[in-house]
């Protein structure tokens, strides 16, 4: 009797602890994001929104940055879309059973765990010396393009692999040839699949800052970028330049950038985990 | 002519799908070659042997040993957080929790990972350094402790998601039989499920140090720039990713030594998550057919 008390004991127990574990990790984010509001939230005006960066704090703004995120989200999409959904349409549909299939899935699942770091020489050597881009918003959008490709080919696959066999089988039957079926059938089903994987990535890349910081992306810019070409700045390394300046007042700003940053993520992921739902209750 | 068409298409669908193999290649080959140039002139002995890292001053070291502490001692700090932390959560997910309240909880928990790890890296150095050092006197305000316990919040959910995963797949007749034979939800779960699903477990333990060694920007922030053969979690290091950010940040000419550097750092840092990834991969493959 006293052995199956203890056990029972012991098992609720776990059960408080596992609950506290639970809200550990949120909690934490709570307080820190808390912290965060009072330090930067009364920082955020219009202005703050629209002025050039500046020596000193209260003058300071994200503009460039701000603008220089967008301009790369916008390039780094027309890069990273086409070749990932294509690329994820031939290992689904298809890709026979042989060694090159292999081969590539084993590749793409070792990319996807490459150090965003590593991506930034990449982009270092390779677009901004010998493609001589230079630290350009092109460069960066190509280094991030690369980057996010093997989350857009994963989530692509599981979009389209979750399209029920029976519409393959009944384009085929009337006729369609293989890439009409894609086109006409299997991209409009699992387009929301697809869109969920592509904003996820995209929130991911518009938090990167390792990978620019190593292709020479600047912490001062004193116009924001009008082509391609042109150098710039993200908000993450705006924010890492704030964080790294001893006065207070920067500090302050870093604080006002990260809640616009964080706000930009979270409504990412909030339209993702929306469409998900949205799509998934389709075939369910 | 459609025949043609079709063709078409394929080819440029496989040539979309072979752009992922060239670039592995481009990175091995861009890491490689500059890595190469720099053992050229710096000797690969004093690479791995030599306990002073100081490429950037006129008495120059090149030993990786002090920087590779700095990565393998934060990975450490959050590894041993995030594990208990990560595997208990996800036990109780899939044990105990009502169903609701597990679907309601896992996207939250994922969006800890969502986080930009610039916003980690504020938080660990203006919120954790300053709270750790009113009962750690002594703690410097760049450490090694703040950033990898901060770390090892980012990595949580790589951990609870995929151990929830695996204990998820664990077929239901095992858990049946378990408590058929009366034991409570814990020893179902320690003596069944975790045993049952341990290859996926492993496989998250693993990619989330993957994940810890190659972060960037947490340390580069909170556990300073000096790089020193330590072990001690309360005084500044520098991790290998630090350093190629340092270097990034600074103004150093192209092909000169220096330039180098990142490119060795950064190869030592490609083996070890290489490594780590692979065995994950091998692992997940052989899993996948034991239930399938």
């Amino acid at each position: 009797m006293n052995n199956i008390r203890k056990n029972r004991l012991k098992d609720q127990a776990f059960k408080i602890w596992g609950i506290f574990c639970t809200l550990l990790g949120l909690v934490l984010l709570a307080i820190f994001i808390g912290n965060i509001f009072v330090d930067g939230v009364m920082r955020i005006d219009w202005e703050f929104v629209t002025n050039l960066p500046s020596r000193h704090a209260e003058e300071s703004g994200i503009y460039t940055a701000l603008m220089g995120s967008i301009w790369v989200l916008l390039l780094t999409t027309l890069i990273a879309l086409p070749v990932g959904i294509a690329a994820a349409i031939y290992l689904e549909e298809y890709s026979k059973k042989n060694k090159l299939a292999t081969i590539l899935e084993v590749n793409i699942s070792n990319l996807a765990g490459v150090p965003s770091i590593i991506y930034g020489l990449l982009g270092l050597e390779v677009f901004v010396r010998i493609m001589e881009m230079g630290a350009s918003v092109l460069a960066g959008s190509f280094t991030l393009a690369l980057l996010i490709l093997p989350i857009v080919i994963v989530s692509t696959r599981e979009a389209i692999k979750a399209v029920p066999k029976s519409i393959r089988d009944a384009s085929f039957a009337m006729g369609a040839s293989k890439w009409q079926t894609v086109y006409h059938q299997l991209l409009p089903a699992s387009f929301g699949g697809i869109l969920t994987g592509i904003i996820l990535a995209l929130s991911r890349a518009v938090g990167e800052t390792a990978p620019l910081i190593v292709i020479g992306a600047l912490a001062y810019v004193p116009f924001a970028p009008s082509s391609p070409m042109d150098e710039f700045s993200v908000l993450p390394i705006q924010i890492f330049n704030w964080i790294t300046r001893p006065q207070h007042g920067f500090v302050e700003n870093a604080a006002a950038a990260i809640i616009i940053l964080l706000l930009i993520t979270f409504v990412m992921n909030g339209i993702a985990v929306y469409f998900r739902n949205k799509w998934q209750k389709k075939f369910k | 002519m459609r025949k043609i068409k079709e063709l078409v298409i394929e080819r440029a669908l496989l040539f979309s799908a072979l752009i992922t193999i060239a670039v592995t290649i481009g990175i091995i080959l861009v890491l490689s070659i500059e890595a190469f140039s720099f053992f050229s002139e710096v000797s690969i002995i004093d690479f791995l042997t030599d306990p002073e890292w100081t490429p950037l001053f006129t008495n120059k070291h090149f030993g990786i040993l002090s920087l590779l502490s700095g990565t393998l001692l934060t990975s450490f700090i959050a590894i041993a957080f995030a594990v208990p932390v990560g595997l208990s959560i996800s036990i109780y997910l899939s044990e105990y929790a009502p169903k609701s309240f597990r679907r309601t909880i896992k996207p939250l928990l994922e969006l800890l990972a969502a986080v930009p790890t610039v916003v980690y890296g504020f938080f660990a150095l203006m919120v954790v350094t300053p709270f750790l050092q009113s009962f750690i006197p002594g703690l410097s305000s760049f450490n090694s402790l703040s950033a990898g316990l901060v770390m090892g919040i980012m990595i949580i959910p790589y951990i609870s998601s995929l151990s929830e995963d695996a204990l998820h797949a664990v077929p239901n007749s095992l858990r049946e039989a378990a408590y058929g034979m009366g034991s409570t939800r814990l020893q179902n779960s320690f003596k069944v499920m975790v045993p049952a699903a341990s290859s996926g477990i492993i496989v998250s333990i693993i990619l989330a140090i993957s994940r810890a060694i190659g972060e960037t920007m947490i340390v580069a922030i909170a556990a300073g720039q000096q790089p020193r053969l330590t072990f001690d979690p309360t005084v500044p290091v520098e991790t290998i990713t630090a350093y190629i950010v340092q270097v990034s940040l600074g103004d150093v000419q192209h092909d000169s030594l220096e330039y180098k550097t990142i490119f060795a750092a950064g190869i030592t840092l490609f083996v070890f998550t290489f490594l780590l990834n692979t065995i994950s991969y091998r692992i997940r493959k052989k899993f996948q057919e034991k239930y399938e």
